[in-house]
């Protein structure tokens, strides 16, 4: 016998689970702007926000018009301009970060492919070329969201709700366990403080890579296993980049300021491209590839 | 069943996304250099400062303070404070001097005594005011100058790392220490203070701001859990304290009861009447957290306000405090960090509308946003056009230049709050630099067409970790020149010779009914069309204090058409065409 409250909480788990993934993964990245700018001033205006959403969409809207003849849903162009809202922190009175990274992100989209599928997801890819590209003018570490873990902890309870239910939670917990694990391991060679070497995961930055970038089902390979190498591939990457950050390698001080995002944009796009190599007649894709989230 | 039949693309279609593409992709490095460029003014700036430290006799340097080996992981990030320079005319021969702290146990702070030919010679051992960095009593943060007696001679307040120190002026260049007589004797680990007349008694008062907690010794640390709690909206740090002047001598903690225990890590604060209602407010520049405006209701209570500052959470270093765009109005510039790809907070130029829209603006964007790791800043009229400058003093630590602790401060810097609150959970930074080797920055203020940053063009170069700042006319010339203390590094003095075809005009106000300092006393000065506004300043920009006399410049003209003086006291006092390129000195009238 069940409670109305369990009746009612299996329905909507249920309901849930029947929903295009694209409408949670908005739901949840739009929960973290309302939360992170009611509580926090995260945008830093909403001009940026603006510029974001608004040159992603028209950018969405024209290139799938333009390319393929008709329009494209607009949601992953508005995932993606939140993702850059809320990621990117320009210099003062700067708006074209977020005007030529929104329209980087769609444009790779339809660019950047393999046998017709893209390989980089599209805020992925922005963020890594405004950092390598453009440090002078942008940096993505200038909020942090209150350090709170009361904000902390509502954002990771519905991300993990929302990428299990998109069938991700494999992937997420596969790059957390293994950051954690290397994170070890760093911390052994380094003969650092092991909570600085964990500590990143609580950052923002990392919210939105854990639920929103490496989870992404259209630049994901194709097997749930596959998923999980790249998973432990990337966190494998950032490790190599941050043990050089820790021991001041001089010739890849351009990646530390964001080394899991530029662990995805280097190992994601080339697993990506084997996967699509390997079956080259898609015939293997899974459930959630129709999908797609920035 | 019906199926939608779409064609495929053109090519050249795909061409044209994919040159679009690439076209933004240019762009976007092509707007990345042009934004990185310094920006010098390609008209030639009108004055130059020359680095005449050696020549005038000052050899200063500041030593950082050891600490407690419990935090030796990042011993050069808490001991990066210290080094502060503050102006007064401590013997009333007419000549500003300087006085410069020291932050090390055993080390000298130094008072420099104009001489009056161009030279200085350090009289604090003879004063009194050298040795005053002892174990169990703390090191210096800063200092402050005002005529707390009103006896006509300038007093002391030290403020440290230890207990608060404030000497008494005897004359004759002999400094008593009275903290305890005054009921100032509070152990507090301070950054900032300033003398400010908050209830218009004819009394200073003191506010003192608090950084790190006041339980924390750091010499003998019984906790490493001493570091913020947030690097946003931190509220863990020292309680900000009110002193009432209570007359004879005597001081009296009024924080509580007139709500300005403010616990938000403040590093820098400045009084002045932003709201127009003759009462001096409280603007605090606050480390890890929104800047906070304390408006004065009256003398009878402090109002923490919503003016536009509080969601605004950076790093807040100096409350610096001007008229800039000749409006006859006090503006706050405080500054904050930009570090290329790790963070760019951008410093704040808040442009005053209280009285009419109730808030500040934010103005600053470019190179006023964009000043590296800064600290101390002054705004004063270098070129004595009639618009005030900028000058920024910036850098943290600078230790080897191959290795920057930014990447491992980044780790901890999305942490959730309490793990970073406690110290050993830092990366140690052992030799590294974070920020180091900055420039200063002398932007030029060219009005509605923004502000140029001229560095270079005027001689100012050095790399050392500024950190405080003042603009004083050292030479009595009609020109404004620079001080600047370095953390951990020489003192530096740049003499400003300014072309010639501009006029100048100044004020020494001494008070009667206000406190003889008169420090909080306004002069709006209108001459060839324009409208400038100063403060006569008891504390202002981080760890400094600007000379109490007030310099304007005039531009071409030399008719002023009127100085209004609005005293402490509420006097208003008009002076009618007061001659250029002279001093000024005036008392405050008895009605």
């Amino acid at each position: 016998m069940s409670s109305p409250s369990l009746v009612a909480s299996r329905a909507l788990w249920s309901w849930l689970g029947r929903l295009d993934p694209r409408y949670p993964v908005s739901f949840l990245i739009t929960l973290i702007l309302v939360l992170g700018e009611a509580r926090y001033g995260i945008l830093g205006g909403y001009v940026r926000l603006i510029t974001a959403l608004g040159v992603c969409t028209a950018t969405e809207l024209v290139l799938s018009r333009t390319v393929r003849g008709r329009f494209a849903s607009v949601q992953s162009a508005y995932i993606t301009g939140i993702s850059l809202a809320l990621l990117v922190k320009p210099r003062a009175g700067l708006l074209w970060p977020f005007a030529l990274g929104g329209f980087v992100a769609i444009a790779s989209k339809y660019v950047l492919q393999y046998r017709g599928r893209h390989l980089w997801n599209p805020s992925n890819f922005a963020i890594s070329l405004l950092v390598l590209a453009a440090p002078g003018s942008i940096a993505i570490l200038s909020r942090q969201w209150g350090n709170d873990l009361a904000t902390n902890a509502v954002i990771w309870c519905f991300g993990l709700l929302i990428v299990s239910r998109v069938r991700m939670l494999h992937v997420t917990l596969s790059y957390v366990a293994c950051f954690v694990a290397l994170a070890m391991v760093r911390s052994m060679i380094t003969g650092g403080p092991l909570l600085a070497d964990i500590a990143p995961l609580t950052g923002p930055m990392y919210q939105l890579f854990i639920f929103f970038m490496v989870t992404d089902p259209k630049t994901t390979v194709s097997t749930a296993r596959g998923r999980m190498i790249v998973a432990a591939a990337v966190a494998l990457a950032e490790a190599v980049i941050r043990l050089a950050g820790d021991f001041h390698v001089a010739a890849l001080g351009p990646l530390y300021p964001a080394p899991p995002i530029l662990a995805l944009a280097i190992v994601g796009p080339l697993a990506k491209a084997i996967d699509l190599y390997r079956e080259p007649d898609g015939a293997k894709r899974s459930v959630i590839d129709s999908t797609s989230t920035p | 069943m019906v199926h939608a039949v779409i064609s495929p693309p053109r090519p050249w279609r795909r061409a044209a996304v994919a040159a679009s593409f690439l076209a933004a992709i240019v762009l976007v490095i092509v707007l990345n250099r042009r934004g990185q460029r310094a920006g010098g003014d390609p008209a030639l700036p009108k004055f130059h400062l020359t680095d005449v430290t050696a020549q005038v006799g000052i050899n200063f340097v500041h030593h950082g303070p050891t600490l407690d080996p419990k935090v030796d992981n990042i011993a050069p990030l808490i001991g990066s404070l210290g080094a502060s320079v503050s102006v007064a005319d401590v013997n009333n021969d007419g000549w500003p001097d300087l006085y410069f702290t020291n932050s090390r146990f055993g080390y000298p702070n130094a008072l420099y005594l104009n001489r009056g030919n161009g030279t200085f010679e350090d009289v604090a051992s003879a004063a009194g005011l050298a040795d005053v960095n002892r174990p169990g009593e703390g090191v210096s943060m800063g200092a402050v100058w005002g005529d707390y007696d009103n006896d006509g001679l300038e007093d002391l307040l030290i403020y440290k790392w230890g207990y608060l120190q404030l000497f008494k002026n005897m004359g004759n260049l002999h400094f008593v220490d009275v903290t305890a007589s005054a009921g100032l004797r509070q152990w507090m680990n301070a950054n900032g203070a300033v003398w400010v007349d908050y209830d218009r008694d004819g009394l200073l008062d003191l506010y003192v701001a608090g950084y790190y907690r006041p339980d924390i010794d750091f010499w003998h640390l019984k906790t490493t859990r001493i570091m913020e709690n947030s690097f946003e909206f931190a509220t863990n740090g020292g309680k900000n304290r009110l002193f009432h002047n209570l007359g004879g001598g005597r001081f009296e903690d009024v924080t509580d009861r007139m709500g300005v225990g403010s616990t938000r890590w403040t590093l820098a604060v400045a009084a002045a009447d932003f709201n127009g209602d003759g009462w001096p407010d409280l603007f605090l520049a606050n480390d890890y957290g929104p800047e906070e405006l304390y408006l004065n209701d009256h003398g009878r209570r402090f109002i923490l306000s919503r003016v536009g500052l509080e969601s605004d959470s950076k790093s807040g270093m100096s409350a610096t405090l001007g008229d800039v765009l000749n409006r006859g109005r006090v503006d706050a510039f405080v500054t904050n960090i930009s570090e290329r790809g790790y963070l760019f907070h951008g410093n704040n130029l808040r442009l005053n509308f209280l009285p009419e829209l109730g808030r500040f603006q934010q103005a600053a964007e470019g190179v006023v946003a964009d000043a590296g790791w800064a600290w101390g800043a002054q705004l004063g009229d270098l070129d004595n056009d009639g618009r005030n400058e900028l000058f920024i003093v910036n850098g943290y630590v600078s230790g080897d230049r191959e290795r920057s602790y930014w990447y491992a401060a980044s780790k901890i810097a999305g942490a959730y709050g309490p793990v970073f609150e406690d110290a050993r959970a830092w990366p140690a930074i052992g030799t590294a630099s974070l920020s180091g080797y900055e420039r200063s920055r002398v932007l030029v203020n060219r009005g509605l067409a923004g502000w140029s940053d001229v560095a270079s063009q005027v001689g100012v170069t050095d790399e050392y970790d500024g950190r405080a700042v003042v603009l004083v006319d050292l030479f009595n010339r009609g020109v404004l020149d620079v001080a600047i203390a370095n953390q951990k590094q020489p003192a530096l003095v740049y003499k400003n010779r300014v072309a010639p075809g501009n006029h100048w005009i100044a004020f020494k106000l001494t008070g009667t009914r206000s406190n003889r300092s008169a420090i909080g006393a306004e002069v709006l000065l209108v001459a060839g069309g324009m409208r400038q506004l100063e403060v006569v300043d008891g504390g202002s920009g981080f760890a400094s204090q600007n000379d109490r006399r007030l310099h304007f410049g005039l531009g071409q003209t030399t008719r002023v058409d009127s100085a209004v003086i609005r005293w402490p006291s509420g006097t208003v006092q008009t002076v009618a065409r007061p001659a250029a390129d002279q001093l000024h000195v005036i008392t405050e009238p008895s009605r």
